[in-house]
């Protein structure tokens, strides 16, 4: 017969490689849950309305993240306005304008390098090219910001103008559009979708941003409008929470604040997905 | 009368020679072919007539071409009035991802005209000229991708006539087609002729000669013969037209 006992034998190789990476997919899923229910336990039941909408007081004791959250909002804005168009003219003048390929190839590769380069780096260069001169603010936190995502904006939107079909470019050029008519017409607005999500992943990382803003942007908690608030050093989130769980021990505004970030960051990666989805559909009708 | 003159026309891609001498008139409004195998050089040339080239990096151009007695390459010349002027239909559809109106108002929006009612008079005279007015009127706020291919082509060839060029270079302009949006689009080609000058690649001899008043064969970046469509199918003057028409080789 056809051998039964080698067969025997590969069917429990089968079974246990099997089982093997059942386990593998189990911890992964079982960590990601542990997780999200640790920290939702925990911060959850310490998420107030008092908490969310006032600021800290020493005289009262009581703790408020509405500064840090303002904060967070400001140094979102001031970094998303500065870093869309600088990425975006870079990406599109490295695809359509540049002819030294070989230039632009050393530059896509020094992007790549750079987005890969630790966070807490750009803090001390921040620190010192941005923090000497204009003192520790919002502002100094947000230019940093804006040369660590430059390089992911950069990336995205050069890696969407690449999608938009040569064909669309030479027949608008067939036309007689010039350079800047076509690129404005026919190419931007088919890769805002890759415009659109690099904005979305360099919201992600500004929000989960520390190391880099420890160095630049400071600690204060005070309430400050947009460009009092730019001005002035403040906390984000993230660095509230390094604050008030290492030098506090306030751990349940810590986990209050990781909770809250947390959920924000699920929102960002769906938005992302949706928008994705959404030029997907249109693209393909 | 020519439209279009060439004297000893040579392009390069690089090290590799692939257009050698081409001398040629092109007959103002009337059709002209241009056949001849695979990488011959035809494509090549008729992207030479508007300057198309320009926009592949390493392609070096000698020689001379004159359109209506005016050198293409001299700085004075803007080449998107050129391209115009001498507009073009791909080998593929390629209509932009945009309403049927906006594909066609693009070019003379280009140019200039913002006007609604004359864009509407434009728009609606270029989809007749191309034959697609019935099936489109209903639909111009529609995405333009959402037609069938012969019908994009069509709708190339409006977008192209909007811009009330002289001349229309055409590149393979059925060879993506079923053969019934491809005899729709030979009879509009042929009712266009009265218009405009058109010069037409193709890979198709049969097209050739039911469509074209002029053909010019090209073999191996040099252009054979050139003459009348009856001429050059009945009475070849030179050898390797003749092996070529008579399917030799291809």
């Amino acid at each position: 017969m056809l051998n039964q006992a080698l067969s025997k034998k590969r069917k429990g190789f089968e079974a246990l490689v099997k089982a093997l990476m059942l386990l593998s997919v189990g911890l992964t899923a079982a960590l990601v849950l542990f997780l999200l229910i640790y920290v939702l336990g925990q911060g959850i039941p310490n998420i107030t309305w008092e908490l969310l909408s006032t600021k800290p007081s020493y005289l009262t004791e009581r703790i408020g993240i509405l500064p840090d959250i303002l904060n967070t909002v400001y140094i979102v804005l001031a970094t998303l306005l500065i870093v869309l168009p600088l990425g975006v003219g870079a990406a599109i003048y490295l695809t359509e304008y540049a002819s030294n390929k070989k230039v632009v190839g050393i530059i896509e590769y020094a992007a790549e390098t750079l987005s890969g380069i630790p966070s807490i780096i750009y803090g001390l260069v921040g620190m010192l090219l941005f923090s000497n001169s204009m003192g520790t603010c919002l502002m100094a936190g947000a230019l940093t910001l804006v040369i660590m995502n430059l390089p992911t904006i950069m990336r995205t939107t050069q890696e969407s103008l690449k999608t938009v079909p040569q064909s669309y470019r030479e027949g608008a050029f067939g036309l007689g559009a010039g350079k800047w008519r076509v690129v404005r017409t026919v190419v931007l607005p088919g890769c805002v979708d890759g415009v659109i999500t690099g904005g979305i992943l360099s919201v992600g990382r500004i929000l989960g941003e520390s190391a880099a803003l420890l160095f630049t942007a400071g600690f204060a908690h005070a309430v400050n409008g947009l460009i009092d608030g730019l001005a002035a050093p403040g906390a984000t989130l993230t660095v509230a929470l390094y604050v008030y769980a290492k030098e506090q021990g306030e751990f349940g505004v810590a986990f209050a604040i990781a909770a809250i970030l947390m959920v924000l960051t699920v929102m960002i990666n769906f938005a992302a997905a949706l928008v994705q989805k959404h030029f997907a559909k249109r693209r393909s009708i | 009368m020519s439209i279009i003159s060439v004297k000893e026309l040579c392009l390069w891609y690089g090290d590799h020679q692939a257009l050698r001498n081409v001398d040629i008139e092109i007959p103002e409004k009337s059709i002209t072919a241009f056949i001849g195998p695979s990488g011959c050089g035809k494509s090549t040339f008729l992207k030479t007539l508007n300057r198309m080239n320009d926009l592949i990096p390493g392609v070096k151009i000698t020689g001379d071409i004159r359109y209506e007695g005016t050198d293409i390459f001299s700085k004075e010349v803007d080449v998107n009035n050129l391209r115009k002027e001498i507009g073009m239909v791909f080998q593929k559809p390629n209509p932009f991802p945009m309403s049927i109106y906006d594909n066609v108002a693009y070019g003379p929006r280009t140019h200039g005209i913002t006007n609604k009612v004359e864009l509407d008079d434009i728009v609606e005279r270029a989809l007749r000229d191309a034959a697609i007015w019935d099936e489109a009127k209903d639909r111009l706020k529609k995405n333009a991708l959402g037609m069938s291919g012969g019908q994009q082509q069509r709708l190339c060839i409006a977008r192209a006539l909007a811009v009330q060029p002289k001349v229309l270079l055409m590149d393979e302009p059925t060879s993506a087609l079923d053969p019934i949006s491809t005899s729709r689009i030979e009879e509009l080609v042929m009712e266009l002729k009265g218009k405009y000058t058109i010069v037409m690649v193709t890979h198709n001899m049969q097209q050739a000669v039911r469509v074209s008043d002029h053909t010019a064969f090209f073999l191996l970046g040099e252009l054979v013969e050139f003459g009348k469509t009856d001429d050059i199918f009945s009475q070849p003057k030179d050898q390797r037209t003749e092996d070529y028409i008579t399917g030799r080789f291809g």
